[in-house]
């Protein structure tokens, strides 16, 4: 699926990335913890989280991570929607909560991807 | 690139809003470079592990990252309380980070050992009271 169908299915909101929303993405992941996220995300294109703090951003940075889906009506502030534009990343808001969120894109089809091993 | 390339960083401490900067900075540097993107990858997420620590539990430091043709080092100094038990330090789920740092989406007993999953060797050399410095090689 796309950035825009993802958007869809969530009934969500644009908030950073408006040009960038038919990139492909093929699977995701979804965590308030940074740190699970780093241990055991392998070529994921999406976050959902409801963390608002600029560690998301710089998480997604790290990991390569094309957009973010804000869960549960988190809204960022403008210093986390800076930092997102300025590293081109689209970034989405949705009211869903996180077990409804990914529980829909996983239903269209959207994958857990490769996970990063265990230790 | 045929010398190697000799980065430094200071980690301010107490500061986590810029915590990531320096592992944002090398990230950008090593895909100009031309590093193979899975190396890229696994120094990002090594080194932004290791800055995060750095400001939780030790007040800053230093960081040093070389870039050579086959490899990089990257080597994180500290003047922090040191670590009382490496092996525990290690175990995944164990933290001792306090609760504000936890609510920001860090203190998950991770860090150290996404750093050596990371990484192709690690060495960790602390002193209680003394600090710690950990040294990363990721092989290109």
């Amino acid at each position: 699926m796309t950035v825009r169908d993802a958007m869809e299915i969530l009934n969500a909101k644009v908030l950073v990335g408006e040009d960038n929303l038919d990139q492909e993405v093929k699977s995701a992941c979804g965590s308030d913890l940074m740190s699970d996220v780093l241990a055991f995300s392998k070529d994921h294109s999406i976050l959902l989280t409801g963390l608002c703090n600029p560690q998301v951003i710089r998480t997604a940075e790290m990991l390569d991570i094309v957009c973010l889906i804000f869960v549960r009506g988190k809204m960022p502030d403008d210093t986390i929607l800076e930092m997102a534009k300025e590293r081109g990343l689209v970034v989405l808001w949705t009211e869903h909560r996180m077990f409804s969120s990914c529980g829909r894109l996983y239903q269209a089809g959207l994958g857990a991807g490769a996970f990063g091993g265990a230790f | 690139m045929a010398e190697a390339i000799r980065l430094t960083y200071e980690i301010s401490p107490d500061d986590f809003t810029r915590a990531g900067e320096a592992s944002s900075d090398v990230k950008k540097k090593l895909k100009s470079l031309g590093v193979p993107p899975e190396a890229v990858r696994k120094v990002s997420i090594a080194m932004y592990e290791g800055e995060i620590n750095m400001v939780i539990h030790a007040k800053g430091g230093l960081i040093t990252v070389e870039i050579s043709p086959d490899q990089i080092l990257m080597i994180l100094a500290d003047k922090g309380p040191g670590i009382p038990d490496i092996d525990q330090a290690m175990q995944a789920g164990w933290s001792t980070a306090p609760n504000e740092i936890r609510s920001l989406g860090f203190g998950a007993g991770m860090g150290l050992p996404n750093m050596k999953k990371y990484t192709d060797e690690m060495t960790i050399d602390t002193v209680i009271g003394k600090g710690t410095t950990i040294t990363m090689i990721v092989k290109i």
